[in-house]
């Protein structure tokens, strides 16, 4: 690799316009430049809407209409692109340049199988007979690391793990031996464990094969892990770039020090995350008015607010005789642990460990198949009293399907309130949702609207302040970040760290992501395969990790400090 | 990135145009007693005497009978703008009672599953087995043998459109069911089953809204159906008697002289239902390209 090699991808004031309905234009690229020479990793790197994929989309051709690149010059492997096409001569997509998506869920056909994935490309661009795309093909997944290749090759993508088949992906993308790949968030999608292996592959290509890499993605972790140069993008334009570790260390842009400072740090815990804090007069006012309010609950003292017992799920396929199960899944398998009053208990694991199972079980959203949950003295049956079901709330995922499109927000806010009778009459109840929206950083008027007028964050900030009307004791949030970009992700997690301290409230806290653990949860729980493996304080998991588990998953983490430590030192 | 916001772009001429008929016809309908020359259903009105005279355009047409008259020497105009009102009453009335009965049993299928939703749909399997006009039929025959004569001129309309609507709701149960199954498994349904909230509260306030343009959609569409099927068993004689006549009646009636040259008796209300049912499809149509997202166009 030296510096005169032709770069294998060299755009240039890069500009790509939207038109929209109203006549005006929407520019979502604005005069980028970006160079990647062989064998380099270049992250672009950027929050939602900040232009990142439609730059991976304008250099493949994929730009959507009415989208159009209105100026600037994109060369890959120093040919030029035809801006009107979007297309390059003597560059076929598939064959020169590889692609892999971020949901290896679906960028493969359910109806294919690996084989014929693989060979499609090979016959195609390479005109490869049949047998020499299958003996390149088994290379490649070779190459790929899955294990089995010969057995793999006849399967369909439903028989492979979401890791395997992200292999399968990037396998395809290599098939014609490509010299730029364009990863699009490649691990978003993937446990951290399988996120290091792929990451490590994707590593090792660009070193052993020279094959130049634009890796979009929104993860700094992974920026710090894989990339040598990165770019960070802002609405469309860039903010700075660099090679990776000048930018993540030293970062001179505002845009990009707030960035880099939003990302929650895993080795230490710190009060607050260092964002912009929104708080103004209003939300404190408002804040103070509800811890006023919230008095009668922090008289219950300290104590237990649940204890979970011996809780055991298990999802059965009926069969068509009552009362014989044809085949029962274990989701949760025995799983014991109490949470305090006041504090905030994580538990955090890999997905399809159990862990949004018990939190849909102690919601009532999912029947437990034996156990007991006892919530502040009363154990839980079928049927929960009153009482009970005002006390226990929840915060769900996915901002975008957790509100109610046809309902203005103010309705949505006041109908608990109104239900549970903690307002006497319907402006009263408006009166006590407006009071929330502020206490959660909202203008008082953000009632009026419905949900679609607001942000992902500002969804999760309505989504908060609904499940804080009843005026619980216990909260459930179920990942309630991992859909949000990170500099939101900080200001939301800083909330309900407040909200905490105000309301009395204990927390049960749910994520995949042992940085967010760290930052917010008391005690924690590691869950793997429907059991909790080790609980134990925060500072003594992170610290002292006694389980294999939980020492692996710390080590995958992807971690700025630490990456930039060790590399530090090796240097 | 902003979502741009969708230009509000006008339907296509056909479907303005067919807007346009129905709403003539819906005000026809609505003012007949006003506007009809005669009322057919008061026997002292017409007179024999005035029987087949042919429409004013024709040889022999009479200015007082713009479409002619009929065998009784009714009006055609004024029979037609009341079995109109009968044909519209029917229809709505069997879309109103199916779409009621459809979506709440489809919301109800849908939101608790298992038995309920097992049961439900059985019934509903078992019922679309049997042909709507076999199922009206042996409704209407049943009808006929248990209520007098003078009681079933009364209650002829009520049989009619629970006739009609036993088969037609579980087009919007199978509709609603399958819609109400995909919003139950989002977070904002979750979201008030944890809040607390009672289950016909979260159908009723919830879910329903989010389920309804589809119902909307089928409604339009049924509603030709509905008129149509009522055509049908009226012309086949299981529907509204000659003294209070449909479109279908009157259709039937006139059947028996088209042979003998008195097309007009038969074509006149034809002619209308045809335009009706035309209308109403054309615009069902238009909805339900309008709101399925699949056949949404940029």
């Amino acid at each position: 690799m030296s510096d005169t090699a032709t770069p294998v991808l060299d755009i240039r004031q890069l500009r790509v316009d939207y038109p929209l309905a109203d006549g005006s234009t929407l520019t979502a690229v604005k005069d980028i430049d970006l160079l990647i020479r062989p064998g380099e990793i270049h992250a672009l790197v950027g929050e939602s809407g900040a232009g990142k994929t439609t730059v991976g989309n304008a250099l493949m051709g994929l730009l959507q209409a009415p989208g159009k690149i209105v100026s600037g010059s994109i060369e890959i492997a120093g040919k030029p692109i035809d801006l009107r096409t979007g297309r390059t001569e003597g560059i076929v997509p598939g064959r020169d340049v590889g692609a892999i998506f971020q949901d290896p869920m679906t960028s493969l056909n359910p109806l294919f199988t690996v084989e014929s994935q693989l060979c499609e490309g090979l016959i195609a661009h390479l005109k490869l007979s049949r047998a020499e795309a299958r003996a390149r093909a088994l290379e490649l997944l070779k190459a790929v690391g899955i294990p089995e290749p010969e057995r793999r090759l006849g399967s369909y993508p439903h028989q492979l793990s979401g890791g395997q088949r992200q292999r399968v992906v990037i396998a395809t993308a290599l098939a014609c031996g490509p010299q730029l790949i364009v990863a699009d968030e490649p691990t978003t999608a993937l446990d951290v464990s399988v996120q290091a292996q792929i990451l490590k592959l994707i590593r090792n290509l660009a070193d052993e094969r020279g094959v130049g890499v634009l890796l979009v993605t929104h993860n700094m972790g992974v920026v710090a892990e894989i990339a040598d140069r990165v770019t960070i993008m802002q609405n469309g334009a860039v903010v700075e770039s660099g090679s990776a570790r000048e930018v993540l260390t030293a970062p001179k842009a505002a845009y990009a020090r707030t960035l880099i400072a939003a990302v929650p740090p895993i080795e230490t815990r710190l009060e607050r995350l260092p964002v912009p804090s929104e708080e103004t007069q209003v939300t404190l006012d408002a804040r103070a008015s509800i811890r006023d309010k919230n008095r009668r609950s922090e008289a219950a003292g300290e104590g237990l607010v649940l204890s979970v017992r011996d809780l055991a799920v298990e999802y059965g396929s009926r069969s068509l005789v009552p009362g014989r199960k044809a085949s029962v899944f274990r989701a949760v398998k025995g799983v014991s642990f109490d949470v305090r009053r006041g504090e905030i208990f994580g538990l955090v694991g890999e997905s399809g460990c159990g862990k949004t199972t018990v939190a849909n079980t102690i919601a009532g959203l999912v029947t437990p198949t034996s156990g007991t949950i006892d919530f502040q003295g009363t154990v839980l049956g079928a049927k929960r009293e009153r009482s009970v079901r005002q006390s226990l709330q929840m915060v769900f995922q996915d901002p975008y399907s957790a509100l109610n499109p046809r309902l203005r927000i103010n309705s949505a806010i006041a109908e608990p309130i109104l239900f549970y009778k903690l307002a006497s009459n319907a402006e009263e109840a408006r009166q006590d949702a407006r009071t929330l929206l502020e206490a959660v950083g909202l203008p008082a008027d953000a009632g009026t609207r419905f949900s679609h007028a607001f942000s992902g964050g500002q969804r999760q900030r309505i989504a908060i302040a609904r499940a804080l009307g009843p005026r619980p004791s216990l909260l459930i949030c179920d990942e309630p970040t991992s859909a949000l970009d990170v500099s939101v992700q900080a200001q939301l997690l800083n909330l309900l760290k407040d909200l905490r301290d105000l309301a009395g409230l204990s927390m049960l806290f749910i994520s995949h992501d042992l940085a967010v653990i760290r930052q917010m949860c008391d005690r924690i729980a590691v869950m793997k395969a429907g059991e909790i493996v080790e609980l134990a304080d925060t500072e003594t998991l992170f610290t002292a990790p006694k389980h294999d588990y939980t020492r692996e998953l710390l080590r995958l983490a992807p971690s700025l400090d630490r990456i930039l430590s060790r590399q530090g030192a090796g240097q | 990135m902003a979502t741009p916001s969708p230009k509000r772009r006008l339907p296509p001429v056909s479907v303005m145009i067919a807007g346009l008929v129905l709403a003539v016809m819906l005000v026809l309908v609505l003012f007949a007693p006003l506007i009809a020359p005669m009322d057919p259903r008061d026997v002292s009105s017409y007179s024999l005497i005035d029987m087949e005279i042919p429409p004013v355009f024709m040889d022999g047409g009479d200015p007082r009978f713009l479409l002619g008259t009929d065998n009784q020497g009714r009006d055609l105009v004024s029979v037609i703008l009341f079995g109109l009102r009968i044909s519209v009453v029917i229809g709505l009335g069997a879309v109103l009672f199916s779409a009621a009965l459809g979506v709440v049993l489809g919301l109800v299928a849908g939101f608790f599953g298992g038995i309920v939703d097992g049961v439900v749909m059985r019934i509903a399997d078992v019922l679309v087995s049997f042909p709507t006009i076999l199922m009206a039929l042996l409704i209407s025959g049943i009808a006929r043998a248990q209520l007098s004569a003078d009681t079933m001129l009364a209650w002829a309309p009520i049989v009619l459109i629970f006739s009609i609507a036993i088969n037609e709701w579980v087009q919007y149960a199978r509709t609603v069911r399958a819609a109400t199954m995909v919003e139950v498994a989002r977070d904002y349904v979750r979201a008030a089953k944890v809040i607390g909230l009672p289950s016909g509260r979260i159908m009723g306030r919830h879910i329903l809204p989010n389920v309804m343009s589809s119902v909307m959609v089928i409604a339009t569409i049924n509603l030709a159906g509905a008129i149509l099927t009522e055509a049908t068993l009226s012309f086949l004689g299981a529907g509204m008697p000659p003294t209070y006549p449909s479109l279908g009646t009157l259709i039937r009636i006139g059947n028996q002289f088209l042979f003998s040259g008195l097309w007009w008796i038969a074509v006149m209300p034809a002619a209308v239902l045809v335009i009706l049912v035309l209308a109403v499809n054309v615009i069902g149509d238009y909805l339900r390209d309008r709101f399925n997202p699949k056949l949404m166009v940029n």
